[in-house]
């Protein structure tokens, strides 16, 4: 080992800080030989912007990748999954097949979308097929529920149409779009008749081969306000959106437990109320979806490292630490060279998500639909694996 | 009292119950309809008939009903026994229940005059509309409760407790070595070690269990599949008695939910839901002074809670009911508490009241299906957590059994608490006064409850204070991190003596 772990970081969280401190690493500037530099986001684009043409050497790490704004932009995103489904489609794919009404069997996970202001007049098509519906309408670059409102009248959204002389769009010529609209699901699950969402974190260490890693202890957000789909609370945003930075400002808001549910009590629910194998098949789908959106790059690229409570903040820290066990085990000082394969032990609260390198070593293809329709396989069902076992107990 | 005749008193009593009853009206219902078939024929109608109701499951229902009623109330084992002894048989626990009513009754009159609210009032039409509007979210109304205080907390309680005399009985001739180092100074009969090794026989380390994670000789997989298939089985074949001695090695968290309703006989039947809707009418109709002591409880306790204050709208919508239900009064008949004139229904909440609601929530959604199962437990176990009786699952034999078995089997640990003026009983007693609700994770609490169900006794509570307290020694942190199902072994099976 070549001496302790040098790092840096623009971000003053206790759930970082205190990781490092605790194991030992010293704490250098930017302008010094860093090893590790946990950065926010606007120094990733700094960093790895087209001009600087910084490169990383052999023994630098950063928490993203360059290009983790391809998964952080909503219509990046949004762009990202149709253009994988119609790579899948032409090769032949099986897992792009669609059924008699033309909707993916494995690939449906994402509403009917659209960017605005390029899609406006495929928005418009759509829409007058079912005038009814509701839509939704997130500005792209933002997080954290800001900006978010949704509409059910054209009108609500005449000046996002391309030929709107009142718009106020960025530039075209900038490429970057201002909003994207999906179709609104107006009946999600409910549970003690309030809407919740699911934070998960997803590690990933290489994009290829894929390796990725689902940290086990994730968390539902709650609405405050109990759901209702009717057209006179769409402007009331803590019955729609879960966000905490949102429901945060509530007059319901308890600091105590801050609306939030551990995954396993979420799951115990399940099981108790719908039965095991509707859950098991719940949570498989949840992982496919994880995967297949790596795949597609489209994910969240920097998750809040503010705690809203004392249990969120025990979360944070220890999710930092298992983090940070893995991408650096034994908290040796990077190598590039490293494989990434993190000794089984060192895998803390995470969970292996996916492992390309592993998953070559069977057959390919025939596993991924084998598990997407939800057979139970877990260690039974590996044939034909060369000694090692997948760790693939996730599709269980 | 010969053999003979106890059982005719028995089965006496129980179509006594029955007679008249929802159940009665729909077998003979369905009698007479099966007449019309073709196989019933004339010379050999009883046995057709029967044979007809066997095929159809009402023989199976018929069953349950008779489970259920041998379960919630003994029949009384001489014709001549007065109904108090039912109630509660030794008069000096009698006295005292009798005495810490009317202290509660006083503390809610006092209350109720302190504050210029009376009992029960009618609400005015537009409050009624209003109500009726926000029924499914009760939890965003803000009523100002500061005024309101609890009517009693569990140590309370407590102290009444410790303050039980047998008359008959000198316990100064017990000082000495074998004297009781505990607060419960009652001499009741509770089972130790050995004989709740005899009693609890499924627990065995040997026997397989839902809540222990490996087995020596059986491989976890298998045992839960199979486990799994027969749970199934029971379910399909709608069998109470089979569905409790079932539970006794836990439930699959996916069959919980039917096991339960199948052990506690709460099916789904029309009427009850009719009963709760006029139960929820009766709310938007009337207004009582509980339900601000409701409102308030579920405000500190279930509100709070990681895992509960989701359900905070469905507690509202069961307990404001519960406190209005009349069926209610009919388990007063073997409580040893009897219900105030003054109440519609009698049952008076304590701080902490609506913790045995909240981890049901966990497995029905539907409220009316919600609130009958809640009933049901209430009056065949709860009720017993916070009346004075002699009976083994009381609150009183608990604490003795808790006390007890603490001192024999750790008696260093309860020395140095006592020393350190920590008497286990008063560390312990509100985990047992709501069956640790609130105060082991929700999974793990049903795995308790399951046993609670299965071997139809709260004693077990009892024995999980113990391994409580001696985790508390080692681990000061959270509790809720606690395996319930490996401690309750260990310490049954595993203890030498």
């Amino acid at each position: 080992m070549a001496g302790k772990v040098k790092w840096v970081t623009d971000i003053e969280k206790s759930v970082l800080i205190n990781n490092f401190e605790k194991r030992e690493w010293v704490q250098v500037t930017e302008n010094d030989d860093w090893n590790f530099y946990w950065m926010s986001i606007q120094t990733i684009r700094n960093v790895f912007s087209v001009d600087t043409g910084y490169r990383l050497s052999d023994d630098q790490m950063v928490n993203h990748f360059p290009n983790h704004y391809e998964l952080t932009r909503k219509d990046l995103m949004i762009k990202n999954i149709k253009r994988y489904r119609k790579e899948l489609e032409k090769e032949g794919s099986p897992l792009a097949e669609k059924d008699e009404n033309g909707k993916y069997n494995y690939l449906d996970f994402v509403p009917v979308t659209f960017m605005l202001p390029s899609d406006y007049n495929l928005f418009v098509e759509e829409y007058r097929k079912n005038p009814s519906s509701t839509w939704i309408m997130k500005p792209c670059g933002k997080a954290q529920g800001k900006g978010i409102f949704l509409i059910n009248k054209l009108s609500q959204i005449k000046k996002w149409s391309r030929d709107s002389r009142t718009s106020t769009f960025v530039a075209a010529s900038s490429g970057k779009e201002a909003y994207v609209i999906s179709l609104y699901i107006d009946n999600p699950l409910l549970i003690g008749g309030k809407k919740f969402d699911l934070r998960l974190y997803v590690l990933v260490t290489t994009y290829r081969p894929l390796k990725c890693y689902m940290y086990k202890l994730g968390f539902c957000r709650f609405c405050t306000v109990k759901y209702t789909p009717s057209t006179s609370e769409l402007d009331n945003m803590f019955v729609h959106l879960t966000n905490v930075a949102i429901q945060k400002h509530g007059d319901d808001y308890n600091h105590v437990h801050g609306g939030k549910w551990t995954v396993s009590n979420f799951r115990l629910y399940l099981e108790s109320t719908r039965g095991k194998e509707v859950t098991s098949r719940l949570f498989d789908q949840i992982h496919w979806i994880m995967v297949q959106s790596l795949k597609a790059v489209a994910v969240n690229a920097s998750p809040s490292l503010t705690s809203s409570t004392a249990n969120d903040r025990i979360l944070k820290y220890n999710l930092i630490n298992d983090t940070l066990n893995i991408v650096a085990p034994n908290g040796d000082v990077p190598d590039c060279r490293w494989n990434r394969s993190p000794p089984r032990e060192a895998l803390g609260n995470y969970q292996v998500l996916y492992d390309e390198e592993l998953q070559a070593q069977s057959d390919h293809g025939e596993r991924d639909l084998r598990t997407r329709s939800g057979q139970s396989l877990g260690s039974k069902g590996t044939k034909g694996s060369a000694g090692a076992r997948p760790p693939a107990a996730t599709w269980k | 009292m010969d053999d003979g005749s106890e059982l005719s008193l028995s089965v006496a009593h129980i179509v006594r119950r029955l007679k008249g009853s929802h159940l009665h009206a729909q077998i003979e219902r369905r009698a007479k309809e099966c007449l019309h078939q073709p196989e019933i024929r004339l010379d050999s109608l009883r046995e057709d008939v029967r044979r007809f109701l066997r095929t159809s499951g009402w023989e199976r229902q018929l069953q349950n009903a008779v489970y259920r009623e041998l379960q919630v109330q003994r029949p009384p084992s001489h014709p001549a026994a007065p109904l108090e002894h039912l109630k509660e048989p030794l008069a000096y626990m009698r006295k005292a229940q009798a005495c810490w009513e009317k202290r509660v009754l006083k503390s809610l009159n006092s209350m109720s005059a302190e504050l210029g609210v009376p009992l029960a009032r009618m609400r005015p039409a537009a409050e009624q509309k209003e109500l009726t509007s926000k029924w499914n979210e009760m939890g965003t109304d803000e009523p100002d409760l500061t005024s309101f205080r609890p009517v009693f907390a569990p140590k309370d309680f407590l102290e009444v407790l410790i303050s039980l005399r047998n008359p008959n009985y000198d316990s100064s001739e017990d000082v000495g070595v074998r004297s009781h180092w505990g607060l419960i100074q009652v001499p009741l009969d509770v089972r130790d070690i050995p004989q709740l090794r005899r009693a609890y026989a499924e627990l065995n380390l040997t026997t397989g269990q839902l809540g222990i994670d490996d087995h020596a000789h059986i491989h976890p997989d298998l045992f839960e599949n199979e486990y799994l298939q027969i749970g199934k089985k029971v379910v399909v074949e709608q069998d109470s008695a089979a569905a409790q001695q079932y539970s006794r090695q836990g439930c699959s968290t996916g069959l919980r939910a039917d096991l339960w309703a199948l052990i506690l006989n709460s099916n789904n039947q029309p009427q009850d839901a009719m009963h709760y809707e006029q139960l929820t009418a009766g709310v938007v109709q009337h207004d009582l002074l509980v339900d601000s002591l409701i409102y308030k409880d579920v405000k500190l306790t279930a509100s709070n809670d990681d895992y509960y204050f989701v359900f905070e709208d469905f507690l509202y919508q069961v307990l404001l009911c519960f406190s209005r239900d009349t069926a209610v009064l009919e388990h007063f008949k073997y409580n040893s508490a009897t219900p105030p004139r003054s109440f519609v229904q009698g049952v008076i909440p304590f701080h902490g009241f609506s913790m045995y609601v909240a981890p049901l929530c966990f497995l029905y959604n539907e409220p009316s299906k919600l609130y009958s199962v809640f009933r049901e437990m209430y009056i065949r176990y709860f009720f017993r957590l916070h009346s004075i009786s002699s009976s083994s699952s009381g609150v009183v034999s608990l604490c003795l059994q808790f006390e007890r078995l603490l001192q024999t089997h750790l008696p260093q640990l309860f020395y140095h608490l006592r020393q350190i003026g920590a008497q286990p009983l008063r560390i312990a007693f509100k985990w047992m006064v709501r069956a640790f609700s609130g105060y082991l994770s929700t999974d793990q609490l049903l795995l308790l409850w399951d046993r609670i169900l299965g071997y139809d006794s709260l004693e077990i509570v009892a024995g999980e204070g113990c391994f409580f307290i001696c985790t508390l020694q080692a681990v000061l942190a959270d509790l809720s991190t606690l395996k319930v199902m490996p401690l309750i072994q260990i310490f049954l099976f595993a203890t030498a003596i």
